[in-house]
């Protein structure tokens, strides 16, 4: 990349996050809370972007354990925890179980390890419908305190926008951070040719474990920050179709991308409400919209730029190359 | 005793239209590694499609003819060719994301044009029971058996014993010889598609008169179908057969013998045991490349 670009990359990052922070100031409470919703949902499907987009794991487990966490945090902060002790709990609880169910991924791949995942999803689901001592069964808990941050109360939307808002950079720096170490590194050798990465001393046991305990990590936080987003839980939002709307926002936004999972959460959470003037027709026309993406550009929205620079790369040296060939041409 | 035989039947009925539709679904993945997301809805759509047919006031019989016509012609060619062959050559995972959008549209439509509510479905066979060796035995049950008994014997002896089947066979395991020695593999796969589509209207046709017609219908059932395909076995029709009839089985007696809260879980189980030990299922063979 050129110093050039890289320079209006900068710069269009700064003017997209002043947005974030500037023009939702008077948005009312609805508009907020879509807001931050995009924003949760974004890191759920960031951690699943690690382990499908960079490790090329396929998971249909996201959407359980965003439920983990949502559920850790509604029942600790109930209690009277802290949000911050509930997060550290859901973390250690998410990075363990994601560990477990990185096992199956040793042994099967592909739609095998999809189904592995998606009945971790149902009976996640069937835990939280049925264990009405723990989750209060279909009934949800309800009056879920919102946190204050360093004495500042989050009770307000536009604050708490902030919390998910700020939640959200920390994350995506901390994903950058990961995807540019040799982990990041280890985990895309491993997407791309298993048994070369293998041959190179690369851990692919671990490392393959890590990358759905990382990403399950991801999944909890986003639930942890859920629960007081909604203050209130109940088992039907983490059902299959919420894992399944989370590999839909990775594949549309673009797998292995860093920036593809806030386009698809974009999609995703504000397309819907975008279509609200379609009224009943709305998701039909998102699952219209989706499938044309996906014919068009099946490594999504990111794929089709990808597609644009690497084709302009291309011609920009060709062009070199016949400017070179003529110069030579001509000192003959 | 005599509850656990009842049980036995009602999930052998049960289980026979789960194997219809997770045959259709290892047609699919066989001849054109397509993992259809959106089958249970494929199953769903049919008996509202009929519904529409009857509401304009056509016979019972001729709506179930048109039903199974439309659906040739939308689940089966229009699927292939709107959908599957625009994205067959960029692998599995995308298609596969593909059904599942699909299978969002199906159900919304159907919401949106039909109706948010369940409907009643007349069912081929009459309600009642029969008395066999002086026990009552309902003749749903029976009647649904034998329809799906019938039909995965038709279709096994259309693979097995046909020169067609033969071909289909062929472009399923190898496209490449297959085409070599003159197979015609894009009409075969065409045609896997449609015997799909008549099989999804069929086990629609056989199960909407006992769960009702609902836009959600599909979402349990396609469940199951894919269980079923992946504890027998999910490179052969034998195997989504005995996957089938076992899943309805062990549904049954777990709502009967476990919990009812907790009857779901014991397939999942069954599905994470087998995809551990035996991912290559009851009667499947290994596939070198996925396992």
């Amino acid at each position: 990349m050129t110093k050039h670009s890289k320079l209006l990359l900068v710069g269009l990052a700064v003017v997209v996050i002043a947005g974030l922070i500037i023009i939702p100031m008077n948005f009312n409470r609805y508009g907020l809370y879509i807001l931050s919703q995009w924003a949760v949902m974004t890191i759920a499907a960031m951690g699943l972007n690690l382990t499908l987009g960079y490790a090329g794991q396929v998971s249909l487990a996201q959407g359980a354990f965003v439920g983990i966490g949502a559920y850790g945090a509604a029942i600790l902060t109930t209690h009277g925890w802290p949000l911050i002790a509930a997060l550290g709990l859901v973390i250690v609880l998410c990075f363990i179980v994601g560990w477990l169910l990185g096992y199956p991924a040793l042994r099967v791949q592909h739609h095998y390890l999809a189904f592995v995942t998606l009945a971790f999803s149902t009976l996640m689901f069937l835990v939280f419908r049925n264990e009405s001592w723990l989750t209060n069964g279909i009934y949800g808990i309800s009056n879920i305190p919102r946190p204050e941050i360093l004495g500042f109360p989050t009770r307000k939307p536009l604050p708490f926008y902030y919390l998910c808002l700020g939640s959200l950079a920390l994350v995506t720096l901390a994903m950058w951070w990961l995807i540019r170490s040799p982990w990041g590194r280890a985990f895309i050798a491993l997407r791309e040719n298993p048994i070369r990465a293998q041959s190179l001393g690369i851990d692919t046991r671990r490392y393959t474990l890590m990358a759905f305990a990382i990403g399950s990590v991801l999944g909890g936080i986003a639930g942890v920050l859920y629960a007081p987003l909604t203050q209130y839980v109940d088992p039907v939002p983490f059902n299959l179709q919420l894992s399944l709307d989370l590999l839909m926002m990775v594949i549309v936004g673009g797998a292995g991308f860093m920036m593809g999972p806030f386009l698809g959460a974009m999609i995703a959470v504000l397309l819907p409400e975008w279509l609200r003037v379609a009224e009943g027709y709305y998701l039909m026309l998102y699952a219209v919209a989706v499938i044309l993406l996906l014919i068009y550009s099946p490594t999504g929205i990111l794929g089709i730029l990808d597609r644009y620079l690497s084709s302009r790369r291309t011609q920009a040296a060709s062009a070199l190359r016949a400017a070179a060939q003529s110069k030579l041409e001509a000192a003959q | 005793m005599s509850n656990l035989l009842d049980l036995i039947v009602a999930g052998l009925a049960t289980g026979a239209i789960y194997a219809l539709v997770a045959v259709g679904f290892t047609l699919l993945w066989q001849t054109s590694q397509t993992i259809n997301f959106a089958q249970g809805e494929f199953v769903m759509l049919p008996a509202f499609l009929m519904l529409a047919v009857m509401h304009v006031g056509a016979p019972f019989w001729l709506a179930v003819l048109f039903g199974v016509l439309l659906s040739a012609l939308l689940l089966g060619l229009a699927f292939k060719m709107l959908l599957v062959d625009p994205m067959l050559r960029h692998g599995v995972l995308p298609l596969a994301i593909a059904t599942m959008a699909l299978a969002i549209g199906i159900k919304e439509a159907v919401k949106q044009f039909f109706s948010a509510e369940a409907s009643p479905f007349p069912s081929i066979v009459p309600v009642g029971d029969v008395s066999i060796l002086g026990r009552a035995i309902s003749l749903q049950s029976l009647g649904v058996l034998a329809v799906a008994i019938l039909a995965v014997v038709g279709l096994t002896a259309l693979l097995n014993r046909t020169s067609l089947g033969h071909q289909m066979q062929a472009a399923a395991q190898n496209p490449t010889v297959a085409r070599i020695i003159g197979v015609p593999v894009e009409r075969m796969i065409m045609l896997t598609f449609l015997i799909n589509a008549v099989l999804v209207a069929l086990a629609s046709l056989l199960i909407t008169p006992i769960y009702l017609a609902k836009f959600s219908s599909g979402e349990v059932l396609g469940q199951a179908a894919f269980i079923a395909a992946i504890v027998g076995g999910f490179n052969q029709v034998r195997g989504a057969i005995a996957g089938g009839l076992l899943i309805g089985v062990v549904d049954n007696l777990a709502a009967a013998y476990v919990s009812t809260q907790y009857r779901a879980a014991v397939p999942m189980l069954l599905l994470i045991m087998m995809i551990l030990f035996r991912p290559q299922g009851l009667l499947g063979r290994a596939e070198e490349r996925t396992v």
